[in-house]
């Protein structure tokens, strides 16, 4: 028996992996592509009237060549409406992959929704299950209902088009009775109220000939077009310099507050968050294993993870020699133990921790945490 | 831009007075020439064929250096001259036009044909990745990328016109025996070119699907599209409009030698099934050693080619905002 080398895998278990993932893919895209699907199963009722999203359970998984890529794994929170949610975690916890799948742009065939329910409700009031509306209706949803900023303002525009072009698409596709003349008027003043100062020379430019900033307001004026009522913000600053970043936060704040919408803003800058959110949600390795209200989470971090994050943030006028760090790095999402993935990482771990997964401990009405820590807790409420 | 085409149009110039100095030295270089192996030929019978083979090559001007020979044919090109051809003594740029437009014709359907199979073909193989679509067509395409031209016209001539009966299997541009005009001719005509563009059409197609099919799934990968998904627009409007204006980009380069593959014909296709076009007439002068056609031919195709990627350039600029020319 030849011995196993650990990160290689062998013919047989590549072969294996291939079929499994062929069969899976298969199964999800037919689930996908049929003709019809009733509306049983895509209308819902939401569990909180309050709640303007409702993530239930959900789990994304990539079925790659090396194994299935565990990316959400069982992600449950709720978006409240006119309010800012923030999601934090390091590179590769599942924060983005998690907001792509409410827009349902998880890049098929290899990435599937596998289950749970994503519960969206619309601004008549209907409320369907993202995960599984047909694909025109996701049409109808996306970019007017809920719309999306993206990371890179530098690719995120198609280069080929004039930024005029790009955004009257968006109002052609989804204000009843736009025509061209109504579409461009829109356009021009969704620059203006981004803070573009020559809206008239911008609409006609071309993306390369912006700047990243300006990218990104076009971005936010082109997510915002049809007062959508929650606006995902995935790293909207990240590619920015520290001056445009705060002018785009103050942006989003300001129209948020002017449309009404609701913000998930996924970042993994602390400064940000506390400024921005009115709740936090803290994944790790495509688990949340924090929630809470920014109050919560600021003032009494809970789950070692979160205490190490806050830790890491450098503080002004506290002098110190060495910035904290948490050690080690993020498990790979290929073959995920079975007890707590941030064991191997923790320096409060107890005995209890070799066990199973941590379930989720309510320390108030609205702050979770999965940590055997707790474990108390639960019994005390 | 103004004084970019003029840089442009200098630059071209040099290129093609490389192209045909390199072209002529290396046809004076082989050991053999047309008057030599004319002559050699009847050595047996002729004692004294070497110094009426020197006589010859004197007039033909082949005993000159390669250099003073180069620029005594440039000089009459220059005014238009390119001579009579060594072998039938036609004046060689009739000799070229009276060939060219059959090579044309069958060059510009092909062409059409090619874009009009292999852009969309292409397009559906990236959008339905790993799919059905995608492996039948990259099969057959690539089926014809390494099928040899000689053998799948030996094939198709075999199939079609041998057993089958439904094509002429005499070889050449119309019947043996056919008398008619008009309207009959042309008839015949177009019948004998079927094959031909049917085989030339099958072993291009592969090349450009292939290309088109890599761009799209570069594009169709890119954020850009990402955001137009997230703005819910069709689809098809994304891959159409959104992708295709991207794909399109590349696919310029693999344009810009379209327009000298239209007009010089296709060698080894037009010899098999015998039709006189420019392929042919190129090809005999080549294995001949018929200077002034071969000289006159590879400057018409050098000439287009250049013109063919300067055409291109400026079509990037029109096509990708991103280009500016002249800075």
């Amino acid at each position: 028996m030849k011995e196993k080398k650990k990160g290689y895998i062998s013919y047989a278990e590549s072969r294996q992996i291939i079929k499994y993932n062929k069969q899976q893919i298969r199964y999800y895209e037919k689930l996908k592509k049929r003709k019809h699907i009733p509306e049983s199963e895509y209308v819902v009722q939401m569990r909180d009237e309050n709640n303007i999203v409702e993530f239930d359970d959900l789990h994304t998984f990539f079925f790659t060549d090396t194994g299935t890529v565990k990316a959400v794994d069982g992600v449950s929170f709720d978006i409240p409406a006119h309010s800012t949610v923030g999601i934090v975690g390091e590179s590769g916890c599942g924060k983005s992959v998690t907001s792509l799948s409410l827009l349902r742009l998880v890049q098929a065939p290899q990435g599937q929704i596998v289950s749970g329910a994503i519960r969206y409700r619309m601004k008549d009031g209907s409320c369907y299950d993202i995960s599984k509306v047909p694909q025109e209706m996701m049409e109808r949803i996306s970019g007017k209902e809920i719309s999306m900023i993206f990371q890179e303002p530098m690719t995120s525009l198609n280069p080929v088009f004039t930024i005029g072009y790009q955004l009257d698409e968006v109002s052609l596709l989804h204000i009843e009775g736009a025509t061209k003349e109504t579409a461009r008027q829109k356009s021009i003043e969704m620059l203006e109220l981004v803070g573009i100062a020559n809206a008239e020379g911008v609409y006609k430019s071309y993306p390369h000939e912006l700047s990243g900033g300006m990218r990104q307001r076009v971005m936010i004026a082109m997510a915002l077009c049809c007062q959508p009522n929650l606006i995902i913000a995935d790293e909207p600053t990240t590619a920015l310099d520290v001056t445009i970043q705060a002018q785009i936060l103050d942006l989003l704040r300001g129209l948020k507050e002017k449309f009404d919408s609701s913000i998930m803003l996924i970042t993994h800058d602390l400064g940000v968050i506390a400024e921005m959110a009115d709740f936090v949600v803290v994944m790790y390795a495509g688990k949340v294993i924090e929630a809470g209200n920014v109050f919560e989470i600021f003032d009494h971090p809970s789950h070692p993870y979160t205490i190490g994050l806050l830790r890491s943030k450098p503080v002004i006028n506290k002098k110190v020699d060495e910035l904290y760090c948490i050690k080690g790095r993020v498990p790979s999402a290929v073959d995920l133990p079975d007890y707590c993935y941030f064991k191997d990482r923790c320096d409060r771990c107890t005995a209890a921790c070799g066990g199973k997964y941590p379930e989720f401990v309510w320390l108030s009405p609205t702050h979770k945490v999965a940590c055997h820590l707790y474990d108390g807790v639960k019994e005390e409420n | 831009m103004f004084k970019y085409i003029v840089k442009r149009i200098l630059i071209s110039i040099i290129i093609i007075f490389g192209v045909t100095f390199i072209t002529y030295a290396l046809f004076r270089m082989m050991p053999d020439n047309y008057v030599y192996s004319k002559f050699a030929a009847q050595s047996a019978t002729n004692p004294n064929w070497q110094e009426q083979a020197a006589r010859v090559e004197h007039l033909y001007g082949l005993d000159l250096n390669v250099f003073v020979g180069y620029f005594k044919w440039l000089g009459n090109a220059i005014k238009g001259d390119f001579g009579n051809s060594f072998i039938d003594g036609a004046v060689v740029t009739d000799k070229i036009k009276q060939s060219l437009p059959v090579s044309f014709i069958m060059s510009l359907i092909v062409s059409i044909l090619q874009i009009a199979i292999a852009i969309p073909l292409g397009i559906k193989a990236a959008v339905n990745q790993y799919g059905p679509t995608d492996y039948i067509t990259t099969v057959f395409t690539m089926l014809g990328i390494s099928l040899p031209s000689f053998f799948f016209s030996g094939i198709i001539i075999k199939v079609f016109a041998v057993d089958l009966k439904w094509f002429d299997a005499s070889l050449g541009l119309q019947s043996g025996n056919f008398q008619g005009n008009g309207w009959q001719l042309f008839w015949n005509q177009a019948w004998h070119l079927v094959l031909p563009i049917f085989v030339e059409t099958v072993l291009s197609l592969g090349g450009l699907m292939r290309y088109t099919r890599t761009n799209m799934l570069e594009v169709l990968s890119a954020d850009y599209i990402r955001t137009a998904k997230a703005k819910g627009v069709k689809k098809r409007n994304i891959v159409y409009k959104h992708a295709f204006k991207n794909t399109a980009i590349p696919l310029i380069t693999m344009f810009s030698g379209i327009l000298a593959s239209l007009f010089c014909g296709s060698m080894i296709i037009e010899q098999i099934f015998g039709i006189q076009g420019i392929g042919f007439q190129s090809y005999t002068a080549t294995t001949q050693g018929d200077i002034p056609f071969v000289m006159a031919y590879n400057t018409f195709i050098a000439v287009l080619t250049v013109l063919g990627i300067f055409l291109s350039d400026i079509l990037y600029a029109i096509v990708d905002p991103r280009v500016k020319l002249g800075n």
